[in-house]
């Protein structure tokens, strides 16, 4: 293998930019956020202590910041398979949503098996309700030109009201002995193991980790996607080439969608055993910024995802001891996404400046 | 029979108009910004904004302050979406959802900050009261519908024509659609590209601040962290169901608007169908209506989505 090709599998010649780039995104929100706390009467530095605390202070909370760091993996790289085609997907969280009512589904329907073949099966299940979820959006794209944005969201609710009536009070899915509005427990060998023992930490980050790697490589390295990543960069050239725009765009949000299912799959396998209406807390959303900050790139998604996580279980002991709203992560969220949209045109706006002044007016 | 007349009584076209109108308001935004070539999908945000501000308005200083501060509150976000998306060309979509997610985050953050002990909702405040219209009113059953209604809901309706009126009779309605169309021939012939954006996607948000204010000091007496529910949403899909018109898109929302009071009245008159599955019919048939314009979609402004860079 060259030494160009192995480059891109891991990062693209833009990436060096935008490693700096992530970087002052993240900077520039906590900056945003530190006013905003000064603003309420806090005093920052102490509360982004307890962030960080709440993240790294002990063996218990390095494992639940990895824990919400899984959905986060497989939700961001379904956010950035659609992006690459040029397709926004904010439907994930519907997608996760379907994909952990499928494998709860499985989870306790299914007779007792041997483990590896149980999870197997209701991860299948979670991947497949997802991209059936994501296929809808894609088909009304391709065959009657629905937005997908207007699609996935109709859909979103559509997913969450569906949730909410499989587990409430004579639902189908109800646990029929728990007054809880929530679906009987999976089965014992439909669980994934946990990691290290008092953390709800499970084996669920490995796959996660090996999925980004193998999507990498589809994306970069296999023709069916670089037919996806042609549609995305330059549509009527792909058309050109005679690489079918509608098939890309269905089959991209298909495996968008996937994803999303094998995040909501995972979670119940590996941390809930249950489902419950809104089980998972916004990592459809979060899988936005995930995503641009990681670069749209499964690799730097890995490093992104971390550091949402870390953001998640901080925020809950920086709630906890300062009294500060945990929804300030997702003013950090916006801001990143905010700055991360905005400094590529900046980039652009800087340079045509420079040419102007070095070569005059461009016209 | 019974409960056939149970569903389509006066009452539900009343209501009818009230679900449809932060829809319609949402919708008539989504016009304005889309005609100039911008992409509004931080109309959900733009309207939580406008409801929290305004119920904070409406504690300190009464519900028509309120009102105009949660409409004012959607109009900065409306101009925050132009600096992102026209000055620094950012891909209008991400400019949108960051809208949208930062909408979510600071109502919840300062909603302890201005009322201790509260999270996520606010404490009921003042409401902007029902207005009787003499003579309408007393009509049988059009009164009934039109005759008592909370003034929004009379503005959001006089609202339709006119933006109608603004976008197609004049001088600045043509500049901004010609904006919207193709930027370029309308930069040579001397308009500001800019300005009309600015100005389309300020008015945008100005719309979708006051369909939040309706929600949260008309419709509701109070703030609660996802009170929108999607109606932003909702209101663009009408929007392009309705072909870019504002026309079009009060027809759409009162639809939708029908949809969604038919399924409360279906379930206060006891359909056996789960609450939970009626709440998502509203959901399945935008979805519907959006297919149905099977072939119909070329109608979308030519530049819109499309950044224009100065030349």
């Amino acid at each position: 293998m060259k030494k160009g090709q192995l480059y891109s599998i891991f990062v693209e010649r833009e990436s060096v930019f935008g490693l700096l780039k992530a970087f002052m995104a993240v900077l520039f929100s906590l900056v945003v956020v530190g006013v905003i706390l000064l603003l309420t009467g806090y005093k920052p530095l102490p509360v982004f202590g307890s962030l960080f605390d709440g993240a790294f202070g002990s063996l218990r909370r390095v494992g639940e910041s990895l824990v919400s760091t899984t959905p986060l993996i497989f939700s961001s790289l379904g956010f950035l398979v659609a992006y690459r085609c040029g397709l926004f997907n904010i439907g994930l969280e519907g997608q996760i949503t379907v994909g952990g009512i499928a494998a709860a589904f499985f989870g306790y329907a299914l007779p007792t098996m041997p483990p590896i073949l149980h999870v197997t099966i209701c991860i299948l299940a979670g991947a497949l309700a997802g991209g059936f979820w994501g296929f809808i959006p894609g088909y009304l794209k391709a065959k009657f030109g629905v937005h997908e944005v207007i699609g996935v969201i109709m859909l979103n609710n559509i997913a969450f009201k569906i949730a909410a009536y499989l587990v409430s009070m004579n639902g189908p899915m109800k646990d029929r002995v728990d007054a809880m509005p929530a679906s009987p427990f999976i089965k014992e060998s439909a669980r994934i193991v946990r990691i290290i023992p008092g953390t709800r930490l499970h084996w669920g980050i490995f796959l996660a980790i090996v999925t980004a790697f193998v999507l990498s490589i589809y994306l970069f390295k296999t023709r069916s996607g670089f037919k996806i990543r042609a549609v995305g960069k330059n549509r009527y050239a792909a058309e050109a080439l005679g690489i079918s725009v509608r098939k890309n765009i269905i089959l991209a949000l298909a495996l968008s969608g996937a994803l999303g299912g094998m995040a909501g799959a995972v979670e119940i396998l590996g941390v809930h055993y249950r489902l419950f209406a809104a089980f998972s807390p916004g990592y459809g959303f979060d899988a936005i910024a995930v995503a641009l900050l990681g670069m749209v790139h499964p690799i730097g998604v890995l490093a992104s995802a971390y550091l949402f996580g870390i953001l998640r279980s901080g925020s809950i002991l920086m709630q906890a001891t300062f009294g500060v709203n945990k929804d300030m992560v997702s003013v950090i969220t916006g801001v990143i996404v905010l700055f991360m949209g905005m400094s590529a045109p900046i980039g652009v706006l800087v340079k045509n400046r420079i040419n102007r002044k070095s070569h005059g007016s461009i016209h | 029979m019974d409960l056939f007349i149970k569903l389509f009584s006066v009452s539900i076209f009343a209501s009818t108009l009230r679900i449809a109108t932060p829809l319609i308001l949402a919708a008539l935004g989504g016009c304005m910004s889309e005609r100039s070539g911008v992409i509004n999908i931080g109309l959900e945000g733009m309207m939580l904004m406008g409801a929290f501000t305004a119920v904070v308005g409406s504690f300190l200083f009464g519900p028509w302050v309120g009102l105009l501060m949660g409409v004012c509150a959607g109009g900065l976000m409306g101009l925050l979406h132009a600096f992102m998306s026209v000055t620094l060309g950012a891909n209008q979509i991400i400019s949108g959802t960051a809208i949208n997610i930062i909408a979510v985050g600071i109502p919840n953050i300062l909603v302890p900050v201005i009322w201790p002990g509260h999270f996520g909702i606010s404490p009921t405040v003042p409401v902007i009261p029902e207005l009787r219209i003499p003579f309408l009113a007393d009509i049988p059953v059009i009164g009934r519908i039109f005759g008592k209604q909370n003034p929004v809901v009379y503005m959001a309706l006089i609202l339709v024509p006119l933006i109608h009126f603004l976008l197609f009779r004049t001088r600045l309605g043509l500049r901004i659609r010609s904006v919207g169309e193709h930027p370029r021939a309308a930069d040579t012939l001397g308009v500001n590209v800019y300005r009309m954006r600015y100005i389309a996607v300020g008015i945008s948000g100005l719309l979708a601040g006051l369909g939040g204010s309706f929600l949260s000091i008309c419709y509701q007496s109070q703030f609660s962290a996802s009170m929108t529910a999607g109606r932003g949403f909702i209101g663009l899909a009408a929007m392009i169901f309705g072909r870019w018109s504002p026309v079009g898109a009060l027809l759409a929302c009162l639809l939708f608007g029908f949809a969604d009071a038919f399924q409360a009245g279906a379930q206060a008159a006891g359909v056996p169908i789960p609450p939970d599955l009626m709440l998502a019919f509203p959901y399945v048939l935008t979805l519907i209506a959006l297919v149905g314009l099977l072939g119909r979609t070329a109608m979308s402004p030519a530049a819109n989505g499309k950044h224009y860079q100065k030349g």
